[in-house]
């Protein structure tokens, strides 16, 4: 069974490519067949976050559009051998996407056996992230500790409970992950950002992982690296925990307290 | 917190603010949406007007069902407008 996971979130830049690619090579490097799609036509950027982005020569709309096979558009990973990228177009057309086309690219990954089917949504709530979720089994939502990503996420959640194949037919909702990206506990420990708890209540389900905000990120998009292959890093690590948890282990959160401070910096501040 | 922390100015726990804000504008916006309601408000809204109506003549949207979440419990209210003087029906 191949099974189809939306990456979305509403508002834009709160780390949905960063995640895609990240829970991607996760999945892959546990030796899942995985093809992680980019949604977000004409602006392309998933192949910049995977390094692969010198090896686009056929893209989704391309295949879509019947001008190549789907198995020529699919670039292999350079890492993992079970793991392929479908970059997005950059075509300004904005129906080059067709719920057609996009059903029948995700039924021949289906006859291919893929495992996983990660599905990078652009953001806001237009045709790209209608088409993203569409035909999803599950939802990663992607959510920074900030009122207007938060408020955007919600209207995400109302989406996928009434705009998706499995909401229409009524065969079992979409299954909906909180991924709490960009946290800093030193800030929540102050009062200045809201908690993973709060970003639970306010939304009504649980989070599923929780990225802390970290250097490692802008580092691991720099060198075309998804973060989570670089284990020296707390969010790199956050997110291999996050994986194991969609594939239903339970971890653990780490990385969502603030460090202790030391002597000095209980007196004096800081 | 130093000995110094009250030298330092801003607005304190902006967090539970935020927080705050979100949790009414995000019911409002279920509300108005009507996400979370049970499918058969509409049909359970006809339905009582039409028994209403057996006993007072009220007007077709003097019906107005609606759910919300108290605490654990979820809460269907009913309110129904009636007439200034209410006459009779059938």
């Amino acid at each position: 069974m191949t099974e189809n996971i939306v990456v979305t979130s509403g508002k834009g830049g709160v780390g949905k490519t960063t995640t895609s690619a990240s829970i991607a090579v996760g999945l892959a490097k546990r030796g899942k067949k995985v093809a992680v799609i980019d949604f977000d036509v004409g602006l392309r950027n998933l192949d910049l976050i995977m390094g692969c982005e010198r090896r686009v020569v056929y893209d989704f709309v391309n295949v879509i559009h019947n001008e190549c096979a789907l198995k020529q558009a699919l670039i292999k990973d350079k890492r993992f051998e079970n793991l392929y990228v479908l970059a997005a177009s950059q075509t300004r057309d904005k129906d080059a996407l067709t719920q057609d086309g996009v059903q029948r690219v995700l039924e021949e990954l289906a006859a291919e056996e893929f495992d996983f089917v990660i599905c990078d949504s652009p953001a806001g709530i237009e045709k790209g992230a209608f088409l993203a979720m569409y035909f999803a089994d599950r939802a990663i939502v992607v959510v920074n500790p900030e009122v207007s990503s938060v408020r955007d996420s919600d209207r995400i959640l109302g989406l996928l409970s009434s705009k998706t194949k499995r909401a229409e037919a009524g065969n079992g909702k979409v299954q909906e992950h909180l991924l709490l990206t960009r946290y800093n506990p030193a800030r929540v420990a102050t009062g200045d950002m809201m908690s993973i708890g709060d970003v639970e209540e306010i939304l009504g389900i649980k989070v599923v992982g929780v990225i802390p905000e970290s250097e490692g990120v802008l580092a691991a998009s720099n060198s075309g690296v998804p973060v989570i292959l670089d284990d020296t890093s707390n969010a790199g690590q956050a997110y291999e925990d996050a994986v194991a948890r969609i594939l239903g282990d339970e971890r653990e959160m780490r990385f969502t307290e603030a460090p202790k401070k030391g002597f000095f910096q209980r007196v004096f501040g800081g | 917190m130093g000995i110094f922390d009250f030298l330092r100015k801003g607005p304190q726990n902006t967090a539970s603010l935020a927080k705050n804000r979100l949790t009414i504008l995000i019911q409002e916006e279920r509300d108005r949406s009507g996400r979370g309601a049970p499918d058969y408000l509409p049909l359970l809204r006809r339905e009582l007007l039409e028994v209403i109506r057996k006993f007072v003549n009220v007007d077709a949207n003097a019906v107005d069902v609606k759910t919300h979440k108290d605490g654990d419990h979820d809460v269907l209210e009913l309110s129904i407008a009636l007439p200034d003087k209410a006459t009779g029906g059938a």
